[in-house]
């Protein structure tokens, strides 16, 4: 059985100037892989995300015919049993890791904290295992980091440490949105690693989305590109180079390359006609 | 044009057993009109020299000089006419109940300039958002949409050194190719000094002459793009990213 399956998801926003669809009907499934969203800024990606989790402050508004976590419909859960999923059954990282931390509570308490909601443990353990987790994530003396506050940090040990906290309650979907956006490759690799062993150890479904295509064609098994809140094409994560909508193609090509300088990038000349092409389905 | 050198900066935060050497005798140099990379380790203090320079740090040593001239402690709107930032975290660096053309208009108001309607369009056009985006708030954009509104708020007051933090690390890759090459513009036709903070290599080979590698808060090495192209580094840790780099892009 699918982990989860989403049939004709839209996330409308109501505006001064008419309705805003940020998401339009889009479908697909999550078995126990990495699924990449890939997609220029604006397409719906994030929405995406946080519409499975139903956070999407309204007046912005979910439609779909069924949004379904292993065959049980999420679509019409009440706020509590939302909170119990949200809690422990689907994690996610949001895109903006440190807005998400408690700006007022050290990065310790909030770790033990999220720890002890989801194990048995003393203070004491629990800090251990704080430690052990940061150290998991790369972070250089992880001592101070536990005693610092949210501002304390950098960019990238923000999301590592985010990262970090969505993993305790072992969901058994992740979404993680631009989750290292902020980490030089080699941090990147040790990050990547981890939730890599999520999926092949735990069966865990992770939801990776990225406008990085090359990291996402490497680590992925599967790819939405998704354009103006749709889907435009859906590849394996390995033939993302051969990828044949011209707007996939158009991504890859404005890269710049270390290995082949050039004055201007290319950029992307988008074709109205991509707005109204169909959805393409992502279901399994 | 101007020229920026930092001298044997250090930058360090609380005391005892929590103090944090952030930075440690880090020394580079901008010509004037040049563009400078930082890269390195995440964590190894690039955000902290930017913010030193710009003033934002209250506890370092050392020199920093622009066109030869030693920065004041104290910074004033002088120096923020002619020097500004591109934050990391455009969630932080944008006041939530302020709209676009709030944050626009009163960086403009503040610098002096009066024809700010056809400015604020301006400079909206030239991030690639237009005036439709004018009249929203922040929670009402994506993460590059913000990024590219503090991108516009640095260029309002028209610098003449801007200091990049991951500029276009939130930005998808059609957006990034769109803002470089707008830099890559405001650099030739404004004679702007870059310094531009980026873990991603082939963003700073594009853009810059001269990168500066850092790791747990030293500058390790300093070397030219050329030389990076050619994967010809002195030191080991930045053979190490060039090597990890490459090898990801080429899969
Ligand atoms: N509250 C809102 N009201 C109106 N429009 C909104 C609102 N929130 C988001 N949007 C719009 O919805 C669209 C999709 O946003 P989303 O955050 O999903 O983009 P994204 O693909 O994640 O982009 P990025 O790569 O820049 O993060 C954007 O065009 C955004 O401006
Ligand atoms: N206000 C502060 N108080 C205490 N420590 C701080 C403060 N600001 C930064 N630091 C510490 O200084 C070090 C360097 O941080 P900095 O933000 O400069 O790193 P960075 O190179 O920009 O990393 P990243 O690539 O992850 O953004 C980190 O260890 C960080 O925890
Ligand atoms: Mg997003
Ligand atoms: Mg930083």
């Amino acid at each position: 059985m699918n982990l989860l399956d989403v049939e004709d998801l839209w996330v409308r926003f109501p505006t001064s100037s008419g309705v805003f669809d940020a998401v339009r009907g889009i479908s697909f499934s999550l078995g126990r892989e990495r699924l990449g969203i890939v997609g220029e800024s604006g397409s719906g990606k994030s929405m995406t995300g946080r519409a499975i989790l139903q956070l999407i402050r309204p007046p912005g508004r979910i439609e779909a015919k069924r949004i379904d976590l292993q065959g049980k419909p999420l679509l019409n859960a009440s706020d509590k049993e939302m909170r119990a999923v949200r809690g422990s059954r689907i994690s996610m990282v949001m895109q903006d890791p440190k807005f998400s931390l408690n700006p007022v509570m050290t990065v310790g308490d909030q770790i033990i904290e999220a720890y002890r909601l989801h194990n048995k443990a003393s203070r004491r353990d629990a800090r251990a295992r704080a430690i052990e987790m940061l150290e998991a994530v790369s972070i250089r003396n992880p001592e101070r980091v536990l005693r610092a506050y949210p501002h304390e940090v950098s960019g990238g040990m923000g999301q590592r440490i985010m990262i970090a906290m969505m993993m305790i309650p072992n969901p058994q979907i992740l979404i993680a949105d631009e989750p290292t956006s902020a980490l030089d490759v080699s941090v990147q690799g040790q990050v990547l690693g981890i939730m890599n062993q999520l999926v092949q150890d735990r069966g865990m479904g992770l939801i990776f989305i990225s406008h990085d295509l090359n990291l996402v064609a490497e680590f992925c098994d599967r790819v939405l590109i998704m354009y103006a809140g749709r889907i435009v094409e859906v590849c394996e994560a390995d033939k993302l180079h051969e990828a044949k909508h011209p707007y996939t193609q158009g991504l890859l090509n404005s890269l710049p390359r270390l290995d082949e300088p050039k004055d201007r990038l290319e950029a992307l000349v988008r074709d109205p006609e991509w707005r109204q092409q169909p959805s393409v389905s992502g279901l399994l | 044009m101007k020229s920026l050198s930092v001298r044997n900066l250090n930058v360090w935060f609380g005391e005892g057993p929590d103090r944090v050497d952030a930075v440690k005798a880090a020394s580079f140099d901008v010509a004037s009109g040049g563009s400078f990379g930082l890269v390195g380790e995440s964590g190894s203090g690039k955000s902290t020299i930017l913010r030193a320079i710009t003033g934002l740090v209250p506890t370092w040593s050392g020199d920093i000089e622009i066109d030869g001239d030693h920065v004041l402690p104290k910074r004033g709107r002088a120096f923020y006419k002619m020097l500004q930032m591109v934050f990391q975290d455009p969630y932080a660096s944008l006041h939530p109940r302020h709209s676009v053309d709030q944050v626009l208009s009163e960086t403009l108001q503040l610098h002096g300039f009066k024809d700010i309607d056809t400015r604020v369009n301006r400079l909206l056009d030239d991030v690639g958002l237009g005036a439709a985006f004018r009249f929203r708030y922040p929670h009402q954009l994506s993460g590059g949409q913000r990024q590219r509104v503090a991108i516009a708020r640095a260029l309002a007051p028209e610098p003449e050194i801007l200091l990049l933090d991951e500029p276009t690390s939130a930005l998808d890759v059609s957006v990034q190719a769109e803002i470089l090459n707008l830099l890559s513009d405001l650099r030739t036709e404004h004679k702007l000094t870059f310094v531009m903070v980026s873990h991603d290599l082939s963003v700073v080979g594009h853009m810059c002459d001269n990168v500066a590698v850092m790791r747990d808060g030293e500058v390790v090495e300093v070397l030219g793009i050329e030389k990076m192209r050619r994967m010809e580094p002195d030191n080991a840790y930045t053979k190490h990213l060039l090597d990890v780099s490459l090898n990801y892009a080429s899969s």
